[in-house]
């Protein structure tokens, strides 16, 4: 297992946002969250990075307990993210993105992470956007920009929050090619996302989030087919 | 494929800058001493603005405090001159060290607040070095002092100057500060071009564009700003210790004023154009141009300065230097790093 929670429980005041969360995801493995609006799922990516300190739990990633360990320390050791919001540089160019991230993200000098920038500035269709200022790109680019920077933290677990919302169809589809690629290469991906059929073109295992309680966890047919969840999430009547 | 921040105009800029740098040199040997008086305030000033210029432009740490290290730093060279005799020049290095010491606590105290209770407590914490500095009868107490007759009559140094250009001692005097000015003016310069170009350099613009997603691609965040904080602090007491071994004569009103050491180096900053290099070198020459035109003019002078500031915040928010190098693209000391290909958009 790369990642396992155990028991996680965050509350902001009286409002409970995770509440008792456990499960694993093994190496190599996409796992998708869904989940209403409110559900916690932005909160479970901070208690897995380490933005923010669960009340109790346990968060262990491969196989060392992270549970107190500060974010910057899980970035080092292959936490990386994505930001729901786009959250490029602006100032600097998308290489410069990526050279940071590589550079502080890996502990490695600026010139040791050149190849890498440019190899993953072309599996995310940014190279030719390589000199460009981040602040100046359209919304596919700044959501490619997301997952490249992320990447180029060299994680072992990419966490990807809700990047293909937003997009046209067309877009979606390109980012989700890009996505699978990662994938099929062996990257294990947590990816939490509304577009449904973007998520389960890639993800192995589907897991529910409801009121900071996971309430389904299993393979995407299993759990669109499931009554329940069906409820709660798509609001149907069953 | 390959990463260079090089760029022609980088290179004829950094041939004429040291041709500047050479002149600036020789200057004393036919300037009068006005024009070398003149000279050290615009490059003492200049040096205070590149501090700033870091600490806001690129650290995003909006101070307005700076005061504090200044009057902290002469202070303690003038304490080093008047309670252990040590020579005005050898006693500078104090200045940095007590603007150090300085900071470390005010970091503690002003790193928990943000955005503007940052700058309003950088400012409290100048506030309070300055009244405490005022209590010290030793050193002239409220009214201040200068620097002892015995201590500024052979200065280390200004002999040489006076026969070298034949001039007497107090013009000898002027020479050596502001030979030491201009080094420091441009060591300043060229430790924060040398930073820039580091790693550490893409880090502090990381910071400076969004803290949240910095610490996201593991970038210490708080460490780099403790760093720029200290370093900044260091270098503005080395400054203002410089500054009053060329003026001789001090009070905590004027050493801790925040309208000489922040206002008006914030003035520049911002007209000039923050977070470049560029920028505070174009804002201390129309600063000073200013000054110049508007110094007959009382309270007129400080009202016209402020106008100008609104008006360039407004139509030029990243100053006359973002203004012009918009216009043509053009950069002094280039930093970015552009990916070397012929098909790729975007090459300035």
């Amino acid at each position: 297992m790369i990642l396992t929670l155990t028991d996680v429980t965050k509350s902001f005041g009286a409002l409970k946002v995770a509440d008792g969360v456990s499960f694993s995801v093994p190496q190599g493995q996409a796992l998708g969250i869904i989940g209403p609006n409110g559900a916690g799922k932005s909160t479970l990516f901070n208690l897995i990075t380490g933005n923010i300190a669960p009340n109790s739990g346990r968060i262990t990633f491969l196989g060392q307990d992270v549970t107190q360990r500060p974010a910057m320390a899980r970035v080092r050791m292959g936490v990386g993210r994505s930001f729901q919001i786009p959250q490029p540089f602006e100032g600097l160019t998308v290489y410069e993105n990526l050279a940071v991230a590589a550079s502080f993200g890996q502990g490695r000098s600026e010139a040791a992470v050149t190849e890498d920038c440019i190899a993953i500035l072309r599996d995310t269709e940014l190279l030719r956007l390589a000199n460009t200022q981040a602040g100046a790109l359209s919304l596919l680019d700044r959501k490619r920009l997301e997952l490249a920077r992320a990447m180029a933290t060299g994680p072992k677990l990419l966490l990807l929050d809700e990047i293909a919302g937003g997009l046209t169809e067309g877009e979606c589809q390109a980012l989700v090619a890009t996505i699978k690629g990662l994938h099929a290469r062996g990257m294990t991906i947590i990816w939490i996302e509304h577009v449904l059929h973007a998520l389960t073109a890639v993800v192995e295992r589907l897991l529910v989030l409801d009121f900071g309680k996971v309430i389904a966890l299993g393979a995407p047919t299993e759990i669109m087919a499931s009554k329940e969840v069906r409820e709660i999430y798509l609001g149907m009547e069953a | 494929m390959r990463v260079t921040t090089s760029t022609r105009t980088g290179r004829i800029a950094g041939l004429s800058a040291l041709a500047l740098v050479a002149l600036a040199l020789a200057l004393p040997a036919f300037a009068s001493r006005a024009v070398i008086q003149d000279l050290f305030t615009i490059l003492t000033l200049l040096t205070l603005a590149q501090l700033w210029n870091l600490l806001a432009g690129y650290g995003g740490l909006v101070s307005v405090g700076q005061q504090a290290f200044v009057g902290l730093g002469a202070y303690a060279m003038f304490a080093g001159v008047i309670l252990m005799g040590l020579d005005p020049i050898l006693a500078i290095p104090l200045g940095g060290l007590a603007a150090l010491a300085l900071s470390i606590p005010t970091a503690f105290f002003a790193f928990r607040l943000q955005g503007a209770y940052f700058a309003i407590g950088t400012w409290v914490v100048a506030e309070v070095t300055r009244l405490l500095i005022a209590q010290w009868k030793t050193l002239g107490g409220g009214t201040g002092t200068s620097l002892p007759r015995e201590a500024t009559s052979d200065i280390l140094g200004v002999e040489p100057i006076r026969v070298l250009f034949g001039l007497r001692e107090a013009a000898a005097r002027d020479v050596l500060a502001y030979w030491l000015a201009l080094a420091l003016a441009v060591l300043t310069i060229a430790a924060i071009y040398a930073l820039l170009r580091n790693r550490l350099g893409l880090a502090l613009a990381a910071v400076r564009d969004n803290t949240e997603a910095a610490k996201s691609v593991g970038i210490d965040t708080t460490r780099i700003k403790w760093a720029v904080f200290l370093i900044a602090a260091f270098v503005t007491g080395l400054t203002g210790a410089l500054i009053y071994v060329q003026t001789a004569r001090i009070s905590p009103d004027a050493a801790f004023s925040v309208t000489n050491w922040t206002a008006y180096v914030i003035f520049i900053v911002v007209i000039g154009g923050i977070g470049r290099l560029e920028g505070p070198i174009l804002g201390v020459i129309v600063f000073y141009a200013l000054q110049q035109a508007l110094a007959d003019y009382g309270a007129w002078y400080l009202l016209t300065l402020g106008l100008i500031a609104v008006v360039v915040m407004l139509f030029a928010p990243r100053g006359l230097w973002g203004l012009l190098s918009d216009r043509t693209g053009l950069h002094l000391f280039p930093v970015r790093r552009r990916l070397e290909r012929i098909d790729l958009e975007g090459g300035k």
